[in-house]
């Protein structure tokens, strides 16, 4: 399993994702740099890491989506490469198109940094299969814009093809259908608000982001 | 050439920034205040010979995003 982790300017949360895809696979994923015009050869897992890359200038993850570095990433996307974007990660690929709706301020106007519950709406998938369905779990969220929006008929679409991963067990920031997370119609981008990789150890108040890891990871290293 | 681009919320999609505005205009005693919705405005100094299918394409590829947002440009007569 080759992974690799890109870090564009303002990225923040790009050696916290390192460490988690190391402490669950051992191995320690590749660093990208958002400018690099290729990615390395033979990926098979690509993380996009949270933050505030480019100062969110403009609005959050806009510049990054039009970077050099995102040409690889949505055609690694389309040949089917397991991508993952995390808070600014998720901001990225809803900017890049590999991933429908918006993410807008939140309703409440104000950063948000507190552990949430969060209902894992689909457990078949890449990224989810080794948690339970329905199971609610205790995900750490840090960030301003994860106001997820999209209109009535694209997440009619989503609930209906199960695309929707993981809801918010209470609505702390005016997601629309209180959505946390969502995967593409090929099931293998998903993109959520929380930091999973901020839940790997004791030392974090709770584990409950590692079977994430270890889904996407097992499911990897198993093909 | 000067091009202003104007840049909003879609009518229908909420706006916790304009909301929160609209509070505290009422706030500071202001009536009679509707409704407020906040928006971006992009100040361009382009080629005269840019064209308005340019301009269009600079907004969706990246000045709007249109899923949540509208736009209007604005041309200004060069000086």
């Amino acid at each position: 399993m080759r992974a690799a982790v890109i870090t564009f300017p303002g990225s923040n949360c790009d050696r916290d994702m390192a460490v988690a895809i190391e402490k669950v696979s051992g191995k320690a994923p590749l660093r990208v740099w958002h400018g690099d015009a290729e990615l390395p050869q033979g990926l098979d897992f690509i993380a996009l890491p949270g933050g505030f890359s480019y100062g969110d200038y403009l609005r959050s993850g806009a510049m990054a989506a039009k970077s050099p570095v995102m040409q690889g990433v949505i055609a690694a996307a389309a040949r089917g490469v397991a991508v993952l974007g995390v808070c600014n990660g998720f901001q990225v690929l809803t900017e890049a198109g590999l991933l429908p709706g918006a993410l807008m301020r939140n309703a409440g106007q104000t950063f948000i940094c507190r552990t949430v519950p969060l209902k894992v709406e689909n457990n078949q998938s890449l990224f989810t299969n080794r948690y339970a369905a329905g199971q609610v779990i205790q995900i750490p969220v840090a960030h301003h814009d994860g106001n997820y929006f999209a209109d009535d008929a694209t997440l009619d679409r989503l609930e209906g093809d199960g695309r929707v991963a993981f809801r918010f067990g209470e609505n702390c920031n005016g997601s629309r259908r209180d959505i946390a997370g969502i995967l593409n119609a090929g099931g293998n981008v998903l993109g959520m608000m929380p930091h999973p990789e901020r839940a790997i150890e004791q030392d974090h108040g709770g584990t409950d982001g590692r079977a994430l890891f270890e889904s996407v990871i097992g499911s990897l290293v198993a093909a | 050439m000067k091009v202003r681009i104007f840049v909003n919320l879609k009518p229908g999609v909420l706006d916790p920034q304009g909301r929160a505005v609209h509070h505290a205009l009422e706030g500071l005693g202001f009536e009679g205040v509707a409704d407020v919705r906040v928006g971006r405005l992009i100040e361009l100094d382009v080629a005269d010979s840019t064209t308005d299918e340019a301009l269009d394409e600079m907004c969706r590829k990246l000045l709007a995003n249109m899923v949540i947002e509208n736009y209007r440009v604005e041309k200004l007569e060069s000086a």
